[in-house]
């Protein structure tokens, strides 16, 4: 795959060092290009697209996380943001001055990651035997639970803070170096924003690595026979029970990680950054991204975060082009990217970037869908069988 | 024992207000296994265009029934084709797409939807003028409007139609029929292009008339009211067996009472401390309990269902 | 399966609603464009608050206040530093997402704003802030209450609005005193807001010497609040108070009266609008107490004329934050008037020392950016209107100073 697209003139003429070294020139082109591109944005765009990238980042995370649990299991998943909450207020709670508590990150992210996972598994537990939209709901009303709580737990003992939110979070700091602050180094200012983009690209680079590792593996290939046919999985001796735990679990970890970032990034947590809206969000990255396949979803999660920045010309555009703001440029934004959602789903209805070899037999008709027996590691043809049989209800 | 029974009877009716909703939540949801986000932003159009009706209509000197008539009338068929609209739009094509393509569909139909209203009413709460007097009667001690009686009265009515409709006319037998196998349905002569859009009808038009009700008794709309009673509505249905007429009904019902009762009584069995800031983690762990103990809801049935 | 053809009828209609869309659409305001003059100096001022979602009404009443003081600014040809202002009104859509805020922030800072009007929500201010404190900006909040957004340290942070700490013991007071409240009822609507005013209204309450009989929670969403006020009514309060705003207010009155509640129901500032009058209905709404920080309408320099222009400029009357809106970029162009300069680095020293009259009344700051304790009014609805009841000093526990408050008592009688 790789070579060819590297080389175009003839594979067979590129020997094994030659494609090696291919390799490694794009590995360097890659690495360079994001070194860059902060200061590249910031220059051209304004520090406010840095920031925008960080929180694509942390989205892209979220959405990795998601991904493992609908994407590859089939799982469909609403409440998703419980987790991100969960990861945010670990990290929150133990770096700030509310408690007076101020632990390294070092050891709040990995905290974060398994209280996460103890949630996922908590979810997971009592909805084994639910399916498609039972479990929809049961999730989602999961997410509200534990926002309630958060909203909530300032009565009779002030844990969370309640609405208020907690302020003051630390930024991460390793070694000495602050990202809270701005560093000049050789003569290049690199603020916050700069500082965590490098970070985050890390994790979510760590990230990839994990969860494609995680797909192609026997606990990867569990997953997708239980996505395709939990009853067929389990008959052929698939422990379906503890495989859905550990997706959910696994997937978990990925949001606490995410949200330990996020409250280092806002410096400030409330039960508003976790609303059934955000998980709507996530789970739109992922099946607009491409469910199932993990480059896909990465690229869901930028679109998906920079589309509604980019739609805010809105205003400045009418004003420029007719003298005049005619229609609400708050509203015409919505508008646009609520039009966007429903254009992409039309044009693209397996994703923008599907796993290869799904696209083929998810746009064509019944015959296809019905043929296309799906092999491991392929995206989901649909996330379980149709409820109640559409007009594929061959599958 | 007075508290008690009113909070039954509020139970009662916010429980057939989520049924109203739920009803053609239900419907399409059955017939495209689709949780269409949008249905209660159909709710909302319901409610705003019937208040500008209503509005249109008593400025132009007509007598309340009247107005109230034309009102509910013309929320419906703006519902309706809006609904039509948008399953011929947006939905159609996606006949064949993976199952949660449509998904995403829904919501940005929802945000047009949403926003589309916000640019022709506004984004102002908007009142309904002082024009529906409503009676008080005392009950056993408890208080009850007749607007409260005809809501409960309304989805019951709405709930019985529903299921003659689809248990005994040819247009039900079709429903059924796409239902559970369109591709075979097709096959046998049915056009279920045809048989969805009319669901989609059936089901917006409900949508409209919960609409106008809630506009009726709670006196207010807004272009983003629709979002909570769309999950609401979603709640219920599930609740009840997605797909279930009577399990819209039944769990629409459930959701109610059991909010009502949470609200009312939860602080005091735990001595304070969760209150009724914990109403909807009870509605939700009920949720949770009775799938656990049955995983198609109340009233739904397993048969052919796999999702 | 024999059915008329729906399709095309259906479609007729949904391109007539199309139409009314854009006609709608169109018939937005537009700005005009300020009489050019000579040596004019643009100076840019952002505006951030939720223009979509549940709270928008909210946020465009803050644009529109925000509008206002910038086109009389413009008007009324302010000179700095020997050139002649024209303020251009930045405005960006928080969405009320606290990620959001920060990115909107950041935008601004990058467009060389030299001050802030916003943001509406607590949660999408204090996110903001630190962005406005790396920046120098100054940041100044027409609408969040949370104790929180000054106790950060951050030197550019101010609000014209009175923090929770401030106007929920006022008004228990009130309560207390006037009311003659002996057992209170208290909900609130589970935000940074509501919570807040409930939270110190009920421990003004209790340190008052009354009972707290009922605690009580709802959410900004919702509409049903019969569950909540019929376990109020088993505890038979002499006063009902909501921490929260008229969307749920107004209903919520409506409710109480349909199950037969005769308590009393008063709020804070959140409720304090013609629009609650409206969802309540008049006859509801009726005999219903708010506060409301600063001087009664008719006292205040400019005040009446303020919401008279506003209702003609927008065709809407101010719904709740405008007013504030309004004196928080006049503050801003007031304190680049003393320093002689429109860069946030020279006149950020002036913001802190302001000594403003403005629409909402005296404006001052004190060392963290709140307002400094100035009159707060107690309003009651008679026949519709908010009345004025009567205004007391903050600062000094005692010494209540009624205004003149010459409601008209006979139509007051005659409406119940």
């Amino acid at each position: 795959m790789r070579l060819l697209s590297a080389g175009g003139r003839g594979v067979s003429s590129w020997s094994q060092p030659a494609a090696r070294r291919m390799r490694f020139a794009r590995t360097v082109l890659v690495v360079l290009g994001l070194a860059l591109l902060p200061f590249v944005l910031d220059a051209l765009a304004g520090r406010a697209w840095v920031r925008i990238a960080d929180v694509a980042l942390i989205y892209a995370m979220l959405a990795i996380g998601l991904n493992l649990v609908v994407g590859f299991a089939g799982l469909l998943d609403l409440g998703y943001v419980a987790f991100f909450a969960v990861g945010a207020y670990a990290y929150g709670l133990l770096a700030s001055p509310h408690f007076g508590v101020h632990v390294s990150f070092l050891v709040l992210l990995p905290l974060g990651a398994i209280a996460a996972a103890l949630f996922g598994v908590l979810l997971g537990s009592p909805t084994l035997k639910l399916r498609g939209d039972y479990l929809a709901i049961v999730t989602l009303g999961f997410g509200e639970i534990i926002r309630i709580f958060l909203n909530n737990l300032n009565q009779p003992v002030n844990i969370t803070n309640g609405p208020q939110g907690v302020t003051l979070i630390d930024p991460l700091s390793l070694a000495g170096f602050s990202f809270g602050k701005s560093h000049t180094v050789l003569g290049v200012t690199v603020a916050p924003v700069h500082a965590y983009f490098y970070l985050l690209v890390a994790l979510v680079a760590l990230s990839i690595l994990v969860a494609r590792r995680l797909q192609l593996s026997r606990i990867g290939r569990a997953w997708a026979a239980i996505r395709e046919d939990e009853t067929a999985a389990r008959a052929m001796g698939i422990d379906t029970r503890n495989l859905k735990l550990l997706a959910f679990g696994l997937g978990a970890s990925f949001g606490g990680v995410a949200g330990g970032l996020f409250a280092a990034v806002q410096g400030f947590v409330s039960p508003e950054s976790f609303t059934l809206q955000e998980s709507i969000m996530i789970l739109c990255m992922v099946v607009l991204g491409g469910m199932g396949h993990v480059a896909g979803v990465v690229l869901g999660a930028i679109v998906l975060t920079a589309l509604p920045e980019a739609l805010r010309v809105v205003g400045p555009l009418q004003k420029a082009a007719f003298g005049h703001v005619w229609i609400d440029p708050a509203d015409l934004r919505m508008m646009l990217f609520g039009l966007a959602l429903v254009v992409m789903m039309r044009w693209r209805p397996a994703g923008m970037w599907p796993s290869p070899g799904l696209r083929s037999s998810a746009a064509s008709g019944p015959a296809a869908a019905a043929a296309a027996v799906p092999l491991p590691g392929e995206a989901p043809q649909s996330l379980a069988p149709r409820a109640r049989g559409g007009p594929d209800g061959a599958a | 024992m007075d508290i008690f029974i009113q909070q039954l009877v509020n139970g009662l009716v916010l429980g057939s207000i989520y049924a109203l909703v739920a009803l053609g939540y239900t419907m399409v949801y059955g017939i495209l296994g689709l949780i269409n986000f949008a249905h209660g932003d159909l709710v909302m159009v319901g409610a705003l265009s019937g208040l500008a009706l209503l509005k249109g209509a008593l400025g132009a000197g007509l007598p309340l029934p009247i107005a109230l008539g034309l009102a509910a009338l013309g929320a419906v068929c703006l519902c309706g084709a809006l609904g039509v609209l948008m399953e011929r739009i947006a939905y159609r094509p996606l006949r064949r797409a993976p199952k949660l393509a449509p998904l995403i569909t829904a919501i940005g139909v929802s945000i047009l939807i949403e926003y589309g209203a916000a640019m022709i009413w506004s984004k102002q709460y908007l009142a309904l003028p002082p024009v529906i007097q409503s009676t008080t009667w005392q009950v056993a001690g408890a208080a009850v409007t007749d607007l409260q009686v005809s809501i409960v009265l309304l989805a019951l009515v709405l709930m019985a139609g529903l299921l003659w409709l689809i248990r005994a006319t040819p247009l039900g037998v079709a429903m059924r029929a796409t239902e559970q196998n369109a591709e075979v349905a097709g096959l046998m002569g049915i056009d279920t292009h045809r048989v969805i859009a009319i669901t989609f009808l059936i089901g917006s038009a409900l949508a409209a008339l919960a609409g106008i009700m809630v506009l009726l008794y709670y006196g207010v709309a807004h272009y983003f009211m629709g979002f909570m009673l769309g999950l609401k509505a979603f709640t219920a249905a599930v609740l009840g067996g997605i797909g279930s007429v009577p399990g819209a009904m039944l769990g629409g019902l459930l959701l109610g009472l059991i909010e009502s009762l949470a609200s009312g009584y939860v602080g005091d069995l735990t001595g304070g401390v969760f209150g009724s800031n914990y109403r909807d983690v009870f509605a939700f762990i009920v949720l949770i309990v009775v799938l656990v103990l049955r995983p198609v809801g109340l009233l739904g049935t397993a048969s052919g269902e796999r999702a | 399966m024999k059915t008329p053809p729906l399709l095309p009828r259906f479609l007729g209609v949904g391109i007539a609603l199309s139409a009314a869309i854009m006609v709608t659409g169109c018939s937005r305001e537009s700005e005009k464009p300020a009489a050019a003059g000579p040596a004019e100096r643009v100076v840019k001022i952002g505006l951030a608050a939720p223009l979509t979602g549940s709270e928008a009404h909210v946020g465009e009443d803050i644009r529109n206040g925000g509008q206002l003081a910038v086109d009389d600014i413009n008007a009324a040809g302010v000179i700095v530093g020997g050139e002649r202002l024209k303020i251009e009104l930045v405005v960006e859509d928080d969405e009320a997402n606290p990620t959001k805020a920060a990115t909107v922030a950041q935008a601004l800072v990058d467009r060389k704003v030299a001050g802030i009007v916003g943001h509406f929500n607590s949660g999408a201010s204090i996110p903001a802030s630190r962005i406005y404190a790396e920046a120098g900006v100054p940041q100044i909040s027409p609408a969040s209450t949370n104790p929180k957004y000054t106790e950060q340290g951050f030197k550019t942070t101010f609000r014209v609005v009175a923090n929770d700490n401030q106007q929920g013991p006022t008004l228990a007071r009130f309560a207390l005193g006037k009311l003659e409240a002996k057992t209170v009822a208290v909900i609130d609507d589970s935000t940074a807001y509501g919570q807040g005013l409930a939270d110190t209204f009920s421990a003004a309450v209790i340190a008052g010497g009354a009972k707290v009989v009922a605690r009580e929670h709802t959410t900004d969403k919702d509409t049903d609040f019969k569950a909540i006020l019929t376990s109020i009514k088993g505890r038979k309060p002499d006063v009902i108070m909501f921490g929260g705003i008229d969307p749920q207010a107004g209903p919520m009155v409506k409710q109480m009266v349909q199950l037969g509640i005769r308590a009393r129901f008063l709020g804070g500032d959140g409720i304090q609008t013609p629009n609650f009058v409206k969802l309540a209905g008049e006859a509801d709404a009726e005999g219903v107490y708010a506060s409301m920080p600063g001087l009664p309408k008719a006292q205040m320099p400019g005040g009446q004329a303020f919401f008279d222009r506003f209702q003609t400029r927008f065709g809407k009357p101010v719904e709740l934050f405008a007013p504030m809106a309004y004196d928080a970029v006049q503050v801003l162009v007031d304190a680049m008037k003393r320093a002689g300069s429109v860069d946030p680095a020279q006149f950020l020293g002036e913001v802190s020392k302001t000594q403003y009259s403005g629409v909402i009344g005296p404006i001052a700051f004190d060392e963290k950016g709140d307002l400094k304790d100035g009159p707060l009014t107690i309003y009651v609805v008679r026949a519709g209107q908010w009345e004025p009841v009567e205004t007391i000093a903050r600062s000094t526990a005692a010494a209540p100073e009624p205004a003149a408050a010459a409601a008209p008592a006979a139509p007051a009688a005659a409406a119940r």
